[in-house]
């Protein structure tokens, strides 16, 4: 009974902040379904070619810039690599002052652990927007960006696998009279590094998903021909740039799984 | 004195031969590093990285700090305020539309409910494509479809979550118990009945956790959907970037921090009290 009460409550809870929500965001559901038909129209008209065609009666005339297109995808894919491997370099060097039981003290801990949550909860595409004007417009800002965030996301991780250690290596370590720097890399490192390994993957193969709308703000790869193809109605170039998006994502999803499989090992595996 | 036993260096090479570490094993680590470190050379090759332009944009970066310093809103704090709260009502609504639509649909994607793979196959990769793709593009959609605003957003929000959602919801329903679902069976239940009675009093609390964890990250997206014109604090923070108003630049990332950790404790509280322990989808 109490539980029923308290479920109806948060249920009462629940849809009042909905209405609240659906006020403050101007919903309306009359404008939903009076537009719905726009979104399946919306479709019909990027599956189209310019001639009334479906766009796979022809594939040379649907991806005719596959060219440009595919240079662009693998400027996406280094942006996300560099700025992935650049970022895990960060958090590798950071996360041992993040972790409860390896940092060597706590005031350099707090710091450092705050530092990697503003560098994760600032979404990366704002880093772009800044980092845009201060390095010019191209690629070199999605990777500055792409790294900060990817600091601050690996960072937590780390710092959590290094919590999760065995302690009794880096005593013996430390008892033989080595330095913190020496415990951490003969005692911590052997026990972390495929954990390590397998979140930089995963994280590569998110950061992908991120490089692709890193050219909206004009910080480089696929996302600007992407924005442009959107803004200006060429409605297959909007199907096939999307095409070519999933199709790299799968590919990503499914190239970086065979690298886990095959060098890390299966077991532990988030 | 000890005595040495005579050694067979035939045995001993094979003993050896036996434990060494296969070739493809003992290079694979050094390949792969040194792969890794070709490409990342390459990357930045390719990307036009020059020193003397990572040092310019350092210096740059370092003076655009300097004059975000202190942070100050003007006299917009209102229009910030309720940029803020359009913000999280596109994160609640996007989330919750995007669990409603996707609890029915993942039920396709289960193989406790659907063995059939002809039609769960379609339905995952229906899912993962959905994901592949990020919410910002999904946002321009939108706006094509209902016009600039924050309705675009709660729609792009609600379509990237509907993949991700449809992925979990069937995980957690596949891992139900199968139990109850045959008691509901074997009182004459229909399939129907089944999931009502017998799956979703399983599933429901898990899902509610992992809803208000997405609420939680939304949060975070629905920042940034602003940026391409889908409404929140986004639209402000992009037009004060574009102006150089670089205090006010600082004062919006400020909010997003301040309201990111707000949402966070709260959801943390409601997560705990609802399925009593940390969900699974905190490694999400």
């Amino acid at each position: 009974m109490r539980r029923r009460l308290r479920f109806a409550a948060g249920a009462v809870v629940f849809a009042g902040l909905v209405v609240l929500a659906a006020n403050g965001a101007e919903v309306s559901l009359a404008v939903l379904f009076a537009k719905l038909g726009n979104f399946t129209s919306y479709f019909y008209r990027i599956l189209h070619l310019d001639n009334g065609q479906w766009v796979w009666t022809d594939f040379p005339e649907w991806f005719w810039g596959l060219k440009k297109w595919a240079r662009l995808l693998s400027e996406t894919v280094l942006i996300s690599y560099v700025g992935t491997i650049s970022g895990a370099v960060a958090a590798f060097g950071l996360n041992f002052l993040a972790a409860r039981n390896v940092a060597p003290r706590p005031s350099l801990r707090a710091v450092v652990l705050r530092f990697l949550e503003f560098c994760r909860t600032v979404p990366g595409i704002v880093f772009a927007l800044i980092f845009v004007i201060a390095f010019g417009l191209g690629p070199m800002a999605g990777v500055f960006a792409v790294m900060i965030h990817t600091a601050g996301a690996l960072g937590k991780l780390y710092a959590e696998v290094v919590e999760n250690i065995d302690m009794k290596p880096v005593e013996g370590v430390r008892a033989t009279g080595a330095n913190w720097l020496a415990g951490v890399r003969f005692a911590v490192v052997p026990q972390v590094m495929a954990n390590f390994a397998s979140y930089t993957l995963l994280r590569f193969e998110i950061n992908v998903r991120e490089a692709s709308v890193m050219g909206f703000v004009g910080a480089g790869g696929i996302g600007q021909e992407l924005l442009v193809a959107i803004r200006k109605f060429y409605y297959s170039d909007v199907s096939a740039i999307l095409i070519l998006i999933i199709a790299l994502v799968f590919a990503i999803d499914i190239a970086t799984g065979w690298v886990r499989h095959r060098f890390i090992g299966t077991e532990q595996l988030p | 004195m000890t005595r040495q036993l005579p050694i067979d260096p035939d045995a001993l090479s094979k003993l050896a031969r036996v434990y060494a570490t296969p070739f493809s094993r003992r290079y694979a680590i050094p390949a792969v590093m040194i792969t890794g470190f070709a490409l990342f050379a390459f990357g930045l090759w390719y990307l036009d990285f020059s020193f003397w332009r990572t040092i310019t944009g350092i210096r740059q970066f370092g003076w655009i700090v300097g004059l975000m310093m202190p942070p100050d809103s003007g006299n917009a704090l209102p229009n910030y305020l309720s940029a803020m709260g359009e913000t999280l009502s596109i994160a609640l609504l996007g989330t919750s539309l995007a669990a409603v639509v996707a609890l029915p649909v993942s039920l396709l994607a289960a193989r406790n409910v659907i063995p059939s793979a002809l039609l769960r196959f379609p339905t995952r990769r229906f899912f993962d494509s959905i994901r592949g793709v990020d919410t910002l593009i999904w946002a321009l959609v939108w706006i094509n479809v209902v016009g600039l605003g924050p309705f675009a957003g709660v729609l792009a929000i609600a379509t990237s979550d509907f993949g991700a959602f449809g992925k979990l919801f069937s995980e957690v329903i596949e891992t139900a118990d199968r139990k109850p679902v045959e008691g509901v069976r074997a009182a004459g239940g229909s399939a129907l009945h089944e999931i009502r009675f017998a799956l979703l009093p399983q599933v429901l609390p898990v899902i509610a956790g992992q809803v208000l964890y997405f609420i939680e990250s939304n949060t975070r997206s629905a920042t940034i959907i602003g940026i391409v014109g889908a409404g929140g604090i986004g639209l402000q923070l992009a037009e004060q970037i574009r102006v150089l108003e670089w205090q006010h630049v600082s004062f919006l990332i400020l909010m997003i921090l301040v309201a990111v950790a707000v949402i966070d404790l709260v959801s943390k509280r409601l997560r705990f009290a609802i399925i009593g322990r940390p969900s699974s989808a905190e490694a999400h």
